[in-house]
């Protein structure tokens, strides 16, 4: 199976990306953002034992890398149905 | 012998015994079998086993240890080393595993129509698998020695033939199946002392939570406790202890991530799964069993400093009698990695951050986690199934690694440029000669570790950022790219990252050949060397742009290759051609 048409091939190409840019968005401002640039900011807010800041470079950051990836795989899945180029059975 | 020795054989004997049967059940027939174990592996499956490929003796023995003494500052550990899986998942894994070949230079070598271009990728791929190679021998070796009490030789004798055995004979299907055990007995290791710990300190049996708890019988959290403890001894503050400078924690998180997923042992492993759609979620699976370990890693770092400090300093103001120290202190003093000097001659223990009166002359990070489960006084299996644990992370990776080299030898040096007319049972044959001699090498360097063996790990990470990663993701996500192009890029990156590891740490990490030396005020912004793979990575993308732009484009068939690669149906098994 292949794109219908070349209108088609470039659509889907342009959903990707933008879907890539936004969840790469998410996983920079957590690491980066959350984890090291605002980390004084965030500090100041507890949660338990925790200073936010350092929750998110140490624990929170992950929680949502894996999120990231699951969401990832299934929008795509969705996209690939979308533009018949899915490649199930 | 014994009750803990006996223990000790007893389960580091049976995890092999599992490890052995494994790899004569998971023989390679084919080649294809041999490099990509037959393309049909499960994605779960394949999670874990990338997930034990990736999760080194580093990520084991000597994370959480570097992150008690770091504290905030060691994030750029925790952040860097799983972060780099959401930019593999999303930018390489799936589009690679759409191209369905077997090797990472076969890619380099196709995508920019040149052997110079795979030959670049070889050396790269070589230089990085070795240097990392090297660490996992020397973590067989030390395991070995400590628990089992046989010299470091015959420790790391053991381990080679083992992993001979399942490597040789089963390649990537018998690393497969033997990676899934031994995540499964590296994560049960790792995570059981930390429970009982956890339990101990706060009573709360998740250490995820528990960090972030009170402590047992108090209201005081533990880290307002740890914070205080390690401030009264003049050390920075826990959680705020920031390494150098936020810059250089961006540049170094950046590094670790981007030359995680540029690393061809953990890509190569999403060659294995059935379909692009595989490859996506299975690199959700890898992350979300490394996150088991990545997130009780700094619970154990923070609780064993912890631990440590109060053991030295039971009361404040008040040292521990040197006389009265425990057990475990003394265990790990005839190792030499822990050590106490009495400068003040009062017969207490000071711990101080001031060189001068400081009496804790050497405390070994690795001891860390593998003196966690005497510190916490677990039971002897708990103790024999953390060496079991810290093998199987040496093993699993280097068994990957060792992959990664043969194959690239015998199927990108020598079936794609100097033999290519050889059939593949000679390819097969090839394959276990080249995996056979990796292990020999292998085993020679841990012997006898090069000079440069302490600054690899910076090495390895910062080529694999500089090179492989820009020149994988350029080639699916630009179709502008072509080979003068890629070609400049690589070298252009691995250059300037040489460059700037070897004028601060030495010629290959020779100290007195430093010619800026090894000094924070000569660092570029500030960027310690260690970080320095995102500078190198920059270099390359800007490079391979520019000298692409000023030369031919790529030709008709490899933008349709591009095409080719983006469009997820079709795929087709891996293959050789």
């Amino acid at each position: 199976m292949s794109f219908k048409s070349e209108e088609d091939a470039q659509a889907y190409w342009k959903e990707n990306v933008r879907l890539m840019v936004i969840l790469l968005t998410i996983w920079a401002v957590v690491s980066y953002g959350c984890g090291i640039l605002f980390v004084d900011a965030l500090n100041a807010i507890r949660v338990g034992g925790y200073k936010l800041g350092f929750w998110f470079a140490q624990q929170g950051s992950i929680y949502v890398f894996v999120a990231l990836i699951f969401v990832y795989a299934k929008k795509m899945g969705d996209l690939d149905r979308k533009y018949h180029v899915h490649d199930d059975d | 012998m014994d009750n803990l020795r006996l223990m000790t054989y007893l389960i580091v004997g049976a995890t092999f015994a599992l490890y052995i049967g494994i790899a004569i059940w998971a023989r390679a027939g084919s080649t294809k079998e041999f490099y990509v174990a037959g393309g049909g592996v499960h994605p779960v499956a394949n999670g874990m086993a990338t997930a034990a490929d990736w999760m080194s003796a580093a990520s084991f023995i000597s994370m959480a240890g570097l992150i008690a003494f770091m504290g905030y500052g060691g994030s750029v550990f925790l952040m860097g080393w799983t972060g780099g899986f959401v930019i593999l998942a999303m930018l390489l894994a799936p589009y690679l595993r759409k191209y369905g070949k077997f090797t990472v230079p076969e890619f380099i070598g196709d995508r920019y129509y040149s052997k110079a271009a795979r030959i670049v990728a070889v050396v790269c791929l070589i230089i990085i698998s070795v240097t990392y190679v090297i660490g996992q021998m020397k973590g067989v070796g030390v395991a070995f020695s400590r628990f089992l009490e046989v010299s470091y030789e015959a420790g790391l004798l053991v381990g080679m033939c083992i992993v001979f055995f399942y490597a040789v004979l089963g390649g990537m299907k018998g690393i497969t199946y033997t990676q899934i055990a031994q995540f499964c007995v590296l994560i049960l290791a790792y995570t059981i002392p930390a429970i009982f710990i956890s339990l101990n300190l706060t009573g709360n049996p998740i250490p995820q939570l528990g960090f972030g708890s009170t402590m047992a019988g108090s209201d005081t959290f533990l880290l307002d406790k740890l914070d205080q403890v390690v401030s009264e001894l003049g050390f920075n503050e826990y959680t705020t202890d920031v390494r150098l400078n936020s810059l250089n924690m961006f540049a170094f998180t950046m590094s670790l991530m981007i030359g995680t997923a540029g690393l061809p042992h953990v890509i190569i492993r999403f060659f294995t799964v059935p379909k692009v759609k595989d490859a996506r979620s299975s690199a959700g699976w890898a992350l979300a069993f490394i996150a088991i370990l990545y997130t009780t890693a700094p619970a154990v770092a923070g609780m064993a400093r912890l631990n440590f400090m109060t053991t030295i300093e039971p009361v404040q103001g008040e040292y521990l009698v040197y006389e009265e120290r425990p057990q475990w202190f003394k265990n790990w003093e005839k190792t030499g990695l822990l050590a106490f000097e009495d400068k003040n001659n009062d017969g207490r223990i000071q711990y101080t951050s001031d060189a001068a009166t400081n009496e804790m002359v050497k405390v070994d990070q690795d001891i860390m986690v593998l003196a966690n489960p005497e510190i916490a006084k677990l039971p002897n299996w708990v103790i024999a199934l953390v060496a079991a644990g810290g093998l199987a992370a040496a093993l699993s990776t280097a068994a990957g690694l060792l992959l990664a080299i043969s194959s690239s030898i015998s199927h990108d040096l020598l079936k794609g440029v100097f033999m290519p007319d050889i059939d593949e049972k000679t390819e097969l044959m090839a394959s276990r000669i080249a995996m056979a001699g990796a292990i020999a090498l292998a085993g020679y360097l841990g012997y006898n570790p090069p000079d440069f063996a302490a600054g690899t790990v910076a090495l390895a990470f910062g080529l694999a950022a500089s090179s492989i990663f820009p020149a994988l993701m350029m080639g699916i996500f630009s179709k502008r790219i072509n080979r003068e192009g890629a070609i400049a890029g690589m070298v252009a990156g691995i250059s300037i990252t040489l460059l700037y590891v070897f004028q601060h740490q030495g010629i290959m990490f020779v100290a007195s050949t430093a010619f800026l030396g090894d000094m924070p005020r000569n660092w570029f912004l500030g960027i310690e060397p260690n970080a320095f793979g995102f500078v190198g990575a920059i270099c390359n993308f800007a490079v391979a742009n520019i000298v692409s732009r000023l030369t031919a484009e790529p030709p008709e068939e490899i933008q349709h290759l591009v095409e080719h690669i983006r469009v997820p149906s079709g795929v087709e098994d891996a293959h050789a051609h």
